[in-house]
């Protein structure tokens, strides 16, 4: 079987929109712009998240955070990250040592090429895919696998657990994930997360002229999205696989040091990614607010914007992912965590038929209009 | 539940915390077998160092079994080397949560042998004292259950209350966790100036603070749906158990010493004692709120009957219990703590038996967990409220 014969071709995953980082005719300079933006991205972003969350998580507990690293406590996850490099890499004698020594990374850079997709700012985007919703989901998930092996690799019951709860999540969590997205992709009519920007840009409500982002239209799927990505990352109130009082720590229990710090990590950078897609899927990408443009989009369309419209745009963007992950920590903050079971009700029987709802509205729409 | 996944059926003709012999079932691909988990000693979940052996199948247990011992510390025994004046600084330790009350007991029981009378400024002062101690210990079990559950602010705001109260009680006793405030036939020292109305403004402020967890905790859907008809206790079987206390209460009983048996000044004042209907996870929580503000209450009460006088009365240098034996039970923030007290005239006890409360408590543990998932089981554990220094002694 020739690749030719596939109903998904390959030639889908070439880039619909240049990126501004395709400088020069060489291959190099540009790759290594790119590599340096994803890198950035995903190490920069979820690191201020990650102080967001000690500092909000503070604050809505009544208490000060980290105040001593840098200031106002703000070197902390620094000081964090050099302790764990420092630490003793423990691994229990009954492990299985290659799958254990492994099972961190293959979640961390999964987690990490999703930013290869992201759209930051007009013309900041390291590649815009074709199929890039379709890339960004499918390889989202393959933490999960990650943590499976971690949990299966540790040799303790708890983790365990941890991990076939984490299987048990992806499952159930994955498919209203993908249908409140593929409404976003038939209303779009792509499935370029440039061209989902684009499309929002474009987008006016039934017989006005009045510019809607796809939240307004697709609440519902922005919600379900929303929930869903939580279950994704195992975020409370949807942290079973972690489940600190019940399974000590799920599947993370036998980690330590450096590998404790990659699952760490992919947990902050899956908030910033989740929350990047629900800022270029539901909230307009880049956009200040639905109708106005950026300075120095006016006239030249969503892609060539000038310096200040760039800056200003990646500004945007940023303080949308930051916007989104603060709900996050919020929810973990003031909600206690779901039962398993009550966990997989949820999915199955409201927000699966939920989605279907969901899509079926956007599709009817889609035709009418 | 299927029917599969009961015990009976996979292991007939066994009681609740028997050890099962683990079977495989089913074959070929599809074999299956049953898994020991061990939760604890060193667990987040069991307060101290518990141990709770569980058989699975699945996320189900099957059957459990709590493992006591890992914290004995001897205090009975130390009890028969120490006098009647050192004794408070053991009794007050081995429930670490409630260390006013604890020693408490221990002064009754002992004047009680000696046939003292303690003045009534004394015995008002402890109520006050009593009573914040209940309530500083039922603060602790309303972060930890949710905590438990993955709630982590409420666990945050207790403490925040719990500095204030324990501020106070320093203030008078020097001490934050054991006080040794008591002291055969009165008090250490009188209460400082000024405490009676820091202590007003507190019982102000901790109501207030209460019904801030009721709305942060009991308007929640995920909380409600966590601890609903979990772990049910029948009052029958809480009775047979021994259970007391606020699990006891749950179950709707309304056992109390401080009213059945009222000692100090219970009797001169309005003691309330909530109940619950059903015994489960969510009628156990409220309960707590419940006292809590039952205690506050009790608190407010006493404030305006605490008459003038002095806090001790005059006792020997050599404190000797008559030869002969008592046995006195207090209504302390767990259930019912009871000291039976056997002296042979000399010095020291000659032994001194400790009734605590969370040792029964502890007991009823395989019942209510056969049947649970993990997580089900967290939220027993956490909501049959015990301190593990307080089984093991």
């Amino acid at each position: 079987m020739t690749l030719d014969s596939l109903t998904l071709p390959v030639a889908q995953f070439v880039p619909t929109y240049d990126s501004l980082l395709n400088v020069g005719d060489g291959f190099l300079l540009p790759l290594l712009l790119k590599t340096a933006l994803v890198l950035g991205l995903a190490l920069t972003v979820s690191l201020v998240v990650g102080y967001m969350e000690h500092k909000m998580m503070a604050r809505l507990q009544d208490r000060r955070g980290p105040t001593f690293a840098g200031p106002a406590g703000s070197l902390q996850l620094v000081a964090d990250g050099i302790k764990f490099v420092q630490k003793e890499d423990i691994i229990p004698a009954a492990a299985d040592r290659r799958v254990f020594a492994l099972a961190p990374g293959l979640a961390l850079v999964p987690g990490i090429l999703v930013f290869f997709v992201i759209p930051l700012a007009p013309g900041i985007w390291a590649e815009d895919l074709e199929l890039g919703l379709f890339y960004a989901l499918a390889i989202g998930s393959i933490t999960t696998l990650g943590v499976l092996m971690g949990g299966w690799a540790s040799a303790n019951k708890f983790s365990l657990i941890g991990g076939i709860r984490a299987a048990a999540q992806l499952i159930a969590y994955e498919l209203p994930l993908f249908l409140a997205a593929a409404a976003v992709a038939a209303q779009a009519e792509t499935l370029s997360l440039v061209g989902i920007v684009e499309a929002q840009a474009g987008y006016m409500l039934f017989g006005t002229d009045i510019n809607l982002w796809y939240a307004i239209p697709q609440l519902l799927g922005f919600g379900l999205f929303f929930v869903a990505a939580m279950a994704e990352l195992n975020r409370p109130p949807f942290d079973m696989p972690i489940a600190d009082s019940e399974l000590v720590f799920g599947f993370m229990t036998e980690y330590s040091g450096i590998k404790f710090a990659m699952y760490l990590l992919t947990e902050y950078g899956g908030m910033v990614s989740m929350s990047a897609l629900m800022a270029v899927l539901y909230l307009g990408g880049w956009q200040i607010a639905p109708g106005v443009p950026l300075p120095g989009c006016e006239s030249a369309g969503l892609f060539d914007c000038g310096v200040l419209g760039t800056l200003m745009g990646l500004g945007v963007m940023l303080g949308k992912i930051l916007l989104l992950t603060f709900f996050m920590v919020w929810a973990r903050v003031a909600w206690p965590r779901l039962r398993e079971d009550q966990l997989q009700k949820m999915a199955w029987l409201v927000m699966i038929p939920l989605a279907l709802l969901n899509l079926f509205v956007v599709g009817i729409g889609k035709v009418i209009a | 539940m299927s029917e599969l996944d009961t015990r009976e059926q996979i292991h007939p003709g066994t009681a609740p915390g028997e050890d099962l012999v683990l079977e495989i079932q089913g074959d070929g691909d599809f074999q299956t077998k049953d898994m020991t988990l061990s939760i604890g000693p060193a667990h987040p979940a069991t307060h101290g160092v518990l141990r709770v052996v569980l058989e699975m199948d699945g996320e189900r247990v099957l059957s459990a079994r709590p493992v006591i011992g890992y914290m004995h510390r001897g205090f009975e025994k130390l009890a028969e080397y120490r006098d009647y004046r050192q004794i408070f600084a053991l009794v007050n330790r081995h429930d670490w949560l409630s260390g006013f009350n604890n020693e408490l007991g221990a002064a009754l029981a002992v004047e009680r042998m000696m046939e003292f009378e303690v003045p009534d400024r004394a015995q008002w002062i402890r109520m006050v004292l009593a009573e914040w101690n209940r309530v500083l210990n039922h603060l602790m079990f309303v972060g930890s259950f949710a905590l438990e559950l993955g709630a982590i602010t409420p666990m945050f705001y207790a403490f925040r209350e719990r500095e204030d109260i324990q501020y106070l009680l320093e203030s008078a006793t020097g001490g934050r966790l054991h006080f040794t405030y008591n002291q055969v036939g009165g008090l250490k020292v009188d209460l400082p100036k000024g405490f009676l109305r820091t202590s007003e403004e507190l019982v102000q402020s901790v109501r207030k603070r209460v019904d801030d967890y009721e709305d942060l905790l009991l308007g929640n859907e995920i909380f409600l749906a966590r601890t609903k008809g979990i772990g049910a206790l029948a009052p029958e079987v809480a009775l047979d158990y021994g259970v007391t206390g606020p699990t006891l209460h749950a179950t709707g009983v309304a056992e109390d010493a401080r009213v059945t048996e009222p000692y100090l000044k219970y009797g001169e004042v309005d003691v309330h004692v909530p109940v619950g209907e059903n015994g489960d996870a969510y009628d156990r929580f409220t309960v707590l709120l419940g006292r809590i503000r039952a205690s506050l209450d009790i608190i407010e009460q006493c404030h305006a009957k605490i008459p003038a006088g002095p806090v001790n009365s005059k006792v020997p240098k050599v404190i000797k219990a008559p030869e002969g034996v008592t046995y006195l039970r207090t209504e302390n923030p767990l259930g019912q703590l009871g000291y039976y007290l056997h002296s042979d005239g000399g010095r020291t006890p000659w032994r001194l038996k400790m009734r605590t409360p969370s040792f029964s408590n502890v007991q009823v543990l395989p019942h209510l967990l056969e049947g649970s998932l993990i997580p089900d089981a967290i939220s027993i554990l956490g909501s049959v409220f015990f301190v593990v220094g307080d089984v093991d002694r």
